[in-house]
């Protein structure tokens, strides 16, 4: 067993105890942790995969982003010490019952399908080529989706920020 | 590629974690945790579409740039859903799903 394929199952491993963790913890700060353990995981199997430049990317906006953001809004939402009660029975039931039969589904599908490979492997992907096929006009260039995300990314911050601010609604207390 | 991993071992990882948070969307009652678990499925997607960049069409980059896209586009939307929660937070003093059950404005 080479040190890579040692490496692919044991951040499986880490991903799925986590994400589980993620669901079923009844203290939501460390529902938050565990989601950071599980993001991190996935940047380790990009750097698995050779993509070095999704793997930073990853780190920074999800671990570093977005997770602080999650975290920021738990501890101005609820108290640290909170502990959710258990869920309903019957929701419970749904939600294994919903979860296990899409995934048999899946699972199923997937392990009928045989995959190949198209392109010749080998390739190494560097920053230059993703910048040059990011931002060209050409066929395979993605210059149009990249304008579309900057503005949409634009007016989620201004959107963000009107939503968030004190109106001069009255705040009513239920 | 990588040697020795078939591609069905990182396509079940995905599938299992998509549905984990399925689950946990259908279990929990906190909006809060409700979006972490909607950034577990989008997770997921993202492994599945590097996997298949990698194994399938190694000499092309569609996936990767998928996956940079919605790691932006989940960054808009985590910081719009934030900013609801906080607004519903002031107005209600709770993000509990099942208490917020009031659409007057």
């Amino acid at each position: 067993m080479t040190l890579n394929v040692f490496m692919f199952y044991l951040l499986s491993a880490t991903i799925l105890v986590f994400s589980v963790l993620t669901v079923t913890s009844r203290k939501i700060l460390r529902a938050a942790v565990y989601l950071l353990f599980v993001l991190i995981g996935t940047a380790g199997l990009y750097f698995l995969l050779n993509y070095e430049f999704l793997a930073a990317v990853q780190l920074a906006i999800y671990a570093g982003g977005i997770v602080i953001l999650i975290i920021f809004s738990i501890l101005l939402t609820s108290h640290i010490s909170h502990k959710f009660k258990h869920p309903a029975l019957a929701n419970f039931v749904m939600g294994a019952f919903v979860a296990l039969l899409g995934s048999g589904i899946v699972l199923y599908t997937l392990f009928n399908h045989p995959f190949q490979r198209v392109g010749e492997s080998g390739k190494v992907t560097d920053m230059n080529m993703i910048g040059n096929q990011l931002m060209s006009l050409d066929k395979n260039g993605y210059v149009l989706p990249f304008e579309l995300i900057s503005i949409l990314l634009l007016a989620a911050m201004v959107a963000a920020i009107i939503i968030a601010k004190k109106g001069n609604h009255k705040t009513e207390k239920s | 590629m990588i040697q020795g991993i078939p591609i069905y071992h990182f396509l079940v990882v995905s599938t299992v974690m998509f549905f984990i948070g399925v689950c946990g969307f259908i279990i929990r009652r906190n909006l809060i945790t409700m979006l972490m678990c909607i950034e577990l499925i989008l997770n997921s997607v993202n492994i599945n579409f590097v996997v298949f960049n990698r194994y399938l069409y190694p000499d092309q980059l569609q996936g990767h740039f998928f996956t940079l896209f919605i790691v932006g586009i989940a960054a808009a939307e985590v910081s719009v859903a934030i900013a609801l929660i906080i607004n519903i937070y002031r107005r209600f003093s709770n993000i509990e799903v099942e208490k917020i059950n009031e659409l007057k404005f």
